[in-house]
């Protein structure tokens, strides 16, 4: 609890001691902890491997320029609009989904993820999607005359949604319907068997997981105020699995160190190397999947354990 | 259990099986490996599906309800190769039990309503006192995959049990418990019978087990019931004795 207490602080913080264009990156990294938090859901506790998130991604990013583009919506209202939308598309997409398994149902996602850029420049959506140009959006001022930049507005807009988000994802989790999802990648036949709707929960997952990334998208989409069908392409989806991956399976937390490890790691290994920074970040992952094969969330807690049994011992002597 | 048939490809697994079971019963299921009691257990909690005949509970036919729902109708079961949530704790394990007996969805989850918290109270509170009734305290908080079989089959116990079934199906509970054990498990079950009224339907090997503890006795070979009627009489069937000795001079 104090943890918490003292990262919100540190995050609230944060605009008023780094640049704007830090402030931003660190928005990119917030509305990532969203996705990844959705991705984790599905695939660390529910066992449902996707490898097509990044298209529901795009759902989202695509529904709030759209709203804002076309029909004049404010950039907050499309938020909802964009969980509505990705909630439908998950489940629907989730209900067939069903007969697959591991593999195979990452292969179904995967090609999900590699259609969608096709179907966002089909020239007869033009009108709506802006075709290959794509859509530029506004970026929003703070309201109520708030004493911040729009960068520092949107931050604080994101860290809201973010806390949110995550405070109803806690819920969820440890709750009844998050402990039937762990109980169905564990053993689903014991699951069906203790009377869990093993076809409704799965899909139900689905859905929420892809709302949770469609919200991200749409955040992502104001923050960069652009979307084009080719930033959406399927590296977006193996980012997003990368992070779920590093941060840590099954962990509420890790999506919150995914999210740091995609945002900041691309851009240190940019740092270190302009000519090969594709190389240094296969480094990086590769160090952190040998060092930490349970993802950075693991390895914080078993630091956590050994430090407290440490104390412990401490207190032990006499 | 009315003229129940399972196939798997050529092979028969049930042939036409009919027997009743009386409620507040506890019968024992025996036959030699392979004669078609899991499949049996299975087609009770429609894992499986009949190719012929059907199953009557209280009256209704089980055929018509999905898997899911057949613990709410009170058939609690446990398996024979373990199957629990493995990464779970085993209060876990047994609070996944009582999944039938609650309704919250995602949405009244996700916003944790008073019914929320009132339902995991409740639950918690019926975990924790199976976990105590069993004398599982001890490992209450650990993970279930580093538990000892014996430990972890008993732990399929308490789950089966919060669930608050009627009738309780029991596959091979004693596999892998030493003699004492397999004397405190028969006191056990009908301990369970008795204080919670429920009805068991009892697979077993060790025969002194089964006999000791059964009311009525329902013997199985090849997916055919060979016999059925008090552990004596079944003890002393000629089809049983020629069944489990393999038609070996004894
Ligand atoms: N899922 C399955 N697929 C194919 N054959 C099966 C399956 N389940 C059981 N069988 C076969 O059905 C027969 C009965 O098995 P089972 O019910 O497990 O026996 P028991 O529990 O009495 O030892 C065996 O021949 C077994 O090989
Ligand atoms: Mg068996």
């Amino acid at each position: 609890m104090i943890v918490v207490a003292l990262v919100l602080l540190a995050a609230c913080m944060l605009p008023f001691v780094v640049s704007n264009y830090r402030t931003f990156q660190f928005t990119l990294a917030l509305v990532y902890a969203i996705a990844l938090l959705g991705l984790n859901m599905l695939t660390g506790y529910n066992g449902q491997i996707s490898l097509g998130h990044g298209a529901f991604y795009a759902i989202g990013a695509y529904t709030a320029a759209i709203l804002m583009d076309q029909y004049g919506v404010p950039y907050w209202a499309t938020i909802p609009a964009a969980a509505v939308v990705c909630l439908i598309a998950g489940f629907l997409f989730g209900l067939p989904a069903l007969r697959l398994e591991g593999l195979y149902l990452a292969l179904a996602t995967f090609a999900l993820a590699v259609s969608l850029p096709a179907l966002l420049k089909y020239h007869h959506l033009e009108q709506w999607t802006g075709g290959v140009q794509g859509i530029v959006l506004l970026k929003p001022d703070a309201p109520f005359g708030l004493p911040l930049n729009p960068d520092q507005w949107l931050y604080f807009f994101t860290l809201a949604i973010t806390v949110l988000m995550f405070v109803l994802a806690w819920n969820i989790l440890r709750g009844r319907m998050g402990h039937a999802m762990v109980a169905i990648r564990d053993q689903h036949i014991a699951a069906e068997a203790m009377g869990i709707h093993t076809a409704m929960v799965k899909s139900m997952t689905f859905g929420i997981s892809a709302m949770y990334t469609g919200i991200a998208g749409a955040l992502g989409a104001i923050a960069i105020q652009f979307v084009a069908p080719d930033s959406f392409n399927i590296f977006v989806s193996i980012m997003l699995l990368v992070g779920v991956v590093i941060g840590g399976l099954a962990s509420i937390s890790g999506a919150i160190y995914g999210a740091l490890f995609i945002q900041f790691v691309p851009n240190i290994a940019d740092a270190i190397s302009k000519a090969a920074p594709w190389a240094i970040f296969g480094i990086f992952l590769l160090g952190f999947v040998y060092v930490m094969p349970m993802g950075i969330a693991g390895a914080v807690r078993m630091a956590v354990a050994r430090l407290t049994r440490k104390a412990q011992n401490q207190a032990a002597k006499p | 259990m009315e003229g129940v048939g399972v196939r798997f490809g050529g092979i028969v697994a049930l042939d036409g099986v009919s027997f009743d079971v009386e409620a507040g019963r506890i019968v024992g299921l025996i036959g030699p490996n392979g004669a078609g009691k899991t499949t049996l257990f299975n087609c009770l909690s429609r894992l499986y599906e009949c190719g012929s005949g059907d199953i009557l509970f209280n009256g209704a036919s089980l055929l018509q309800v999905p898997k899911h729902g057949i613990a709410a109708l009170g058939i609690g079961r446990t398996f024979q190769n373990l199957a629990l949530f493995r990464t779970m704790t085993v209060m876990e394990n047994v609070m996944i039990g009582h999944h039938c007996r609650t309704s919250s969805g995602f949405l009244f989850n996700a916003l944790r309503l008073p019914v929320v918290v009132g339902e995991e109270h409740a639950t918690q509170e019926k975990a924790r006192s199976l976990v105590r009734f069993l004398g599982l305290e001890a490992v209450a908080d650990l993970r279930v995959a580093d538990l000892p079989f014996g430990t972890a089959k008993r732990v399929e116990l308490a789950r089966a049990l919060a669930s608050d079934p009627k009738l309780l199906l029991l596959d091979e509970p004693a596999s892998g418990l030493n003699h004492e054990e397999v004397g405190e498990l028969g006191v056990l079950i009908q301990d369970i019978r008795d204080r919670l009224g429920l009805t068991v339907l009892l697979v077993e090997h060790h025969m002194s087990l089964v006999m000791s503890i059964s009311d009525r006795v329902v013997a199985l070979n090849f997916g055919r019931k060979i016999a059925e009627g008090t552990p004596a009489e079944v003890q002393a069937h000629p089809e049983v004795i020629q069944a489990y000795l393999g038609g070996a001079a004894h």
